[in-house]
């Protein structure tokens, strides 16, 4: 299990977490101008990097506060974004 | 026949005999003693039996690496396949000897389990002089320091050799108030970030322990530094009919002589690959173990054991090796076959000591991602590459890290004399698993020749002992069989767990009530007191039906659906979730979440709202209502109220952190009892005699602040039913106050509680549809018949909502989706089954695949029907009202007629009453 630096809380058990993807993916200003399939990239399309990873947590059993965090796919090493 | 010295075994006290049964007998053994060192003290050699050969099998090794020597312990709460070289005796443990196969414990297991957690700058894994050292090491700092010892105490198996230096050591370590010393603790997994966990072995040994002593502890312990002091695990070498009671490892056989005082033989032969052997063989001469013969399969041993050796009258026979065993009428070793000089030599022996060498401990390094190499210094596997997140360092030392006395000729890598041997099949590489040499080669023929192909192919190294003895040999003769290099074979993959962890253990005390919270209303005592049936709907424990004396559910459930269309009804709806909302930009919010149009919505009404997921599935169905300008109360179903949280959480604060909104559950806060029928308006003037409950002043979908009997209430004119209904919020305390009143000032009117099971039939009749029940996620507030919940105006002035976009795929807008339809009986009688698929009337269902139009969501039996009503999502099912299909559950069809949803009341004309 990991140990995810919530910046609020600190260090704490992966189990407190809930994942929420990968960052940086908003939510479009203006769906109804995107096409079929600009939108099925927002929804369904993510990258699946194997390495570092930028990515959505919130400290769901804790602050309840989402964050964004580095971590790396492989080795799960973290870091928290400058 | 007793084995046991006259003196010598310092882990053993011979002031406190202790007796155990094994099968029944009783053996004679002191405290300290494992049941491996008591049943060789007893001269039973025979422990266990092979799982498919059923061949006889005898104690190997002296811990986590045996392979034979499991046992069922069925004093205690039992258990199955425990180790005989890891279990402690004492007096009133009985165990069953084994076959290769234990059986869980069918009675209750009333013991006690728990988890700790903790945290260290080190821990340390492994008590021996290199665990000791580097705990003292890492200490001196003050830093907090774990250190876990699978053993009784700490010292490691080098006790005696390393003298007082170690003991001091060890009581300086004890005293430390920054070190937490573990013993009879074993470290089974080394996981991300540091994490250890491991099994605390707490009572077993002391059966006098009170009954609150847990008796076994999960430690969770976070690290920023593991150092991995694991030691070593003596490998055997392997030949025909290696696997008789009596073949036993030469470094095993000496400890059992040294520390517990125990003869393994009286008769031996010992056969290494390295010096460790050899010294073996001088601690078995010296505590008069009659060696016949000493064979190295080297060609050159260092001069001084062997000097040493002869001052026993033994000559060290360099080259040589076993070509195999015979069997006495026990079953047990009686003879050796030896090679020697190109000649086979019998020799009449009880004991064949034998050792490959050492393999180094690793699994936990390999765990945490370390990656391992071959080394010929050392004959085995060492850790190689350390785990890549630096940042979590995992060290390994000692004897695990492969560390060779400087004394020391190098060992060979030697694993089977002859792997074309005709008598491969008796040449056991796994004895748990009965498996062979002629099983490997075999695997070869197959074509395969990675380690990870064979070990599945075989099931070598997959038995309780995942191949911490035979692992590394196999390796070692799968190079054999491919002429490769060992290093080129590598090693399986260790995966956690190290050592078997009981279910029991990781529960811990999250079993029974504990396993999962229960979630009761503030009413609940009055339903206890009621005597009700309780159905579980998530966490919550809600009234399934209220019935009379001797009704069943059919009868009761009649009788309350009854009583709600044509008089009045009250349940206990407190457990739906509710959210507070507050903030300027509330009703903006909501827009975007919901589907329909709240911003409107004025102070004293209600609105009902569905949510959808960014993919334009239904998530969640509720009412809101607005309490303020700046407050609104939403609700959710049951399930779903910290899923909804969740979720207006995330909208809010990562995508429109502008919004002034936020969010508080409120659940358990309100406690509410919905009054539903066409008296119940009645009911609620009665309680509320200064509220005007008339439909002008208080109409549907509106809430009203009251005093109900004497308590503070909201008044919600809602209905879930289809009939006139209120429901009145209290603050929780007043739950069960608000319950005793509605009932009295029902009892004029025949008030009559219900449960969940008519709250769900008097909906279906409405056609309206369960949130998870009758939808699954694939379905869009359209199949559901559902568009009117879309905002007109929204969609007009092309405002966008959570899953707006997604609606207008093409996908989302084919007119063949599955839509929601009522489905009766064609006889008017058969029951329909909840999960029955739908397929043409009359389909062959024996011609595979038979196409599935849609599925049944929901089915009651309905007296307002008149028969058997089902809710169905049914391929264009809009479009096939008043056709018949086939319900088919387990291959049984049931004739059914598609019907509106709404069978009851689809004008609305009821819930004004
Ligand atoms: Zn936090």
């Amino acid at each position: 299990m990991m140990s995810l630096p919530c910046p609020h809380c600190g260090p704490r058990d992966e189990t407190e977490f809930g994942y929420g993807g990968q960052a940086g993916v908003a939510y479009p200003a203006r769906p109804g101008d995107l096409d079929d399939r600009a939108w099925a990239e927002y929804l369904f399309v993510r990258d699946n990097p194997r390495g570092w990873s930028t990515e959505r947590w919130v400290h769901r059993a804790g602050c309840r506060q989402w964050f964004v965090l580095r971590r790396h796919t492989v080795t799960h090493e973290i870091e928290s974004p400058a | 026949m007793s084995r046991r010295l006259p003196h010598g075994g310092d882990l053993v006290d011979r002031d406190r005999p202790v007796t155990v049964l094994v099968d029944g007998d009783p053996v004679a053994a002191y405290a300290g003693d494992t049941l491996a060192s008591a049943l060789l003290a007893a001269g039973r050699r025979q422990v266990a039996a092979g799982t498919y050969t059923g061949r006889p099998r005898g104690v190997v090794g002296l811990g986590a690496e045996e392979p034979n020597a499991f046992v069922q312990v069925v004093s205690g709460p039992g258990e199955p396949m425990v180790r005989a070289t890891e279990l402690e005796v004492h007096d009133g443990l009985a165990v069953q000897r084994l076959a290769g196969r234990g059986r869980l414990p069918l009675g209750e297991d009333d013991t006690r389990y728990d988890h700790r957690w903790t945290h260290a700058e080190v821990l340390v894994v492994g008590g021996g002089a290199a665990g000791v050292d580097a705990a003292l090491e890492a200490a001196r700092d003050g830093g907090r320091v774990v250190l876990a010892d699978d053993q009784v105490s700490l010292g490691g198996w080098s006790v005696g050799a390393l003298g007082p230096d170690l003991d001091e050591q060890v009581a300086r370590l004890e005293t430390l108030p920054n070190v937490r010393v573990l013993p009879r603790t074993t470290v089974v997994g080394l996981y991300d970030h540091g994490q250890a966990v491991a099994v605390e072995r707490r009572t077993d040994h002391r059966p006098d322990a009170p009954a609150h002593v847990a008796r076994r502890r999960l430690w969770h312990v976070r690290a920023a530094e593991v150092v991995v002091a694991t030691g070593a695990h003596e490998r055997p070498l392997v030949f025909p009919d290696n696997d008789r009671p009596g073949v036993v490892l030469a470094g095993a056989a000496a400890q059992y002589v040294r520390r517990f005082g125990v003869l393994p033989g009286e008769r031996a032969v010992v056969w290494t690959a390295h010096d460790g052997g050899l010294r073996a063989a001088l601690d078995l001469a010296a505590a008069g173990v009659e060696l016949v013969a000493v064979l190295d399969v080297r060609d050159e041993v260092a001069p001084g054991l062997a000097a040493e050796l002869a001052t026993h009258g033994v000559t060290v026979r360099t080259g040589a090796e076993v070509r195999g065993t015979d069997a006495g009428p026990d079953g047990a070793l009686a003879r050796v076959h030896v090679r020697h000089d190109g000649t086979i030599v019998t020799h009449d022996v009880d004991l064949l000591a034998v050792s490959g060498g050492l393999n180094p401990a690793v699994m936990l390094f390999s765990q945490a991602g370390g990656r391992t190499r071959w080394s010929d210094d050392v004959a085995g596997f060492v850790p190689d590459v350390p785990p890549p997140d630096a940042a979590h360092p995992v060290r390994v030392v000692g004897a695990a890290a492969g560390g060779l006395r400087d004394d020391e000729l190098p060992p060979a890598a030697w694993f089977v004399g002859d792997v074309d041997s005709q008598e491969a099949e008796r040449v056991f590489l796994d004895p748990q698993r009965d498996a062979t040499l002629a099983d490997l080669r075999r695997a070869h023929g197959a074509g395969l020749t990675s380690v990870e192909h064979v070990k599945r192919y075989t099931t070598i190294g997959t038995a309780a002992d995942q191949g911490r003895g035979f692992g590394v040999l196999t390796v070692g003769v799968l190079a054999q069989v491919l002429a490769r290099p060992v290093g080129e074979v590598g090693t399986t993959t260790y995966r956690p767990p190290y050592a078997p962890v009981s279910f029991a253990l990781l529960a811990g005390r999250d079993r029974d009530a504990l396993s999962d919270p229960v979630r009761v209303t503030a009413i609940h005592d009055r339903h206890v007191a009621d005597g009700v049936p309780f159905e579980d709907v998530g966490q919550w424990r809600r009234p399934w039906y209220v019935p009379h004396q001797g009704e069943d559910l059919a009868a009761s459930v009649r009788r309350e659906c009854a009583a709600v269309r044509t008089g009045v009804g009250m349940m206990d709806a407190s457990t739906l979730g509710k959210i507070v909302c507050r903030g300027a930009d509330v009703g903006r919010f909501l827009d975007r979440v919901y589907t329909g149009l709240f911003s409107t919505l004025k102070v004293g009404s209600i609105r009902y709202g569905v949510m959808c997921g960014p993919d334009g599935m239904v998530v969640d169905d509720g009412t809101v209502a607005r309490i303020g300008e700046d407050e609104w109360l939403v609700t959710t179903t049951t399930g779903n109220a910290a899923a909804v949280l969740d979720s207006l959480e995330e909208w809010a604060m990562t995508e429109w952190p502008e919004l002034d909104v936020a969010f508080t559950s409120v659940t358990d806060q309100w406690a509410v009892v919905a009054v539903a029928g066409p008296r119940s308006r009645d009911v609620l003037a009665a309680l509320a005699p200064d509220l005007d409950v008339s439909n002008e002043a208080f109409g549907f979908m509106q809430w009203r602040d009251a005093v109900v009997g004497t308590l503070p209430a909201r008044v919600m004119r809602i209905s879930f039913s289809g009939e006139l209904a209120y429901e009145i919020d209290v603050p929780a305390w007043y739950g069960a106050a608000l319950w005793d009143a509605v009932r009295r000032a029902g009892e004029p009117f025949g008030i009559t509680a219900y449960g969940t099971e008519t709250m769900h039939v008097l909906r279906a009749e409405k056609g309206f549809p369960i949130v998870g029940q009758d939808t699954d996620g694939t379905v869009t507030p359209g199949d559901l018949g559902m568009g009117w919940a879309i905002s007109p105006r929204k969609v007009r002035e092309g405002a966008d909502f959570v899953g707006a976009r997604s609606l207008q795929r093409a996908d989302a807008v084919r007119p063949d989706r599955r839509q929601l339809v009522g489905l009766v009986p064609t006889d008017g009688s058969s029951a329909i089954v909840e999960g029955a698929q739908l397929v043409a009337a009359g389909a062959d269902l024996t011609d595979l695949p038979v196409p599935m139009l849609g599925h049944v969501t929901s089915a009651y039996d309905s007296v307002t029907v008149g028969s058997p009503f089902a809710l169905a999502l049914l391929e264009s099912g809009r479009t096939r009202h008043g056709e018949e299909l086939d319900a088919v559950d387990s291959l049984v069809p049931v004739r059914v007629r598609v019907v509106d949803p709404v069978p009851y009341d689809p004008e609305g004309a009821r819930r004004d009453g």
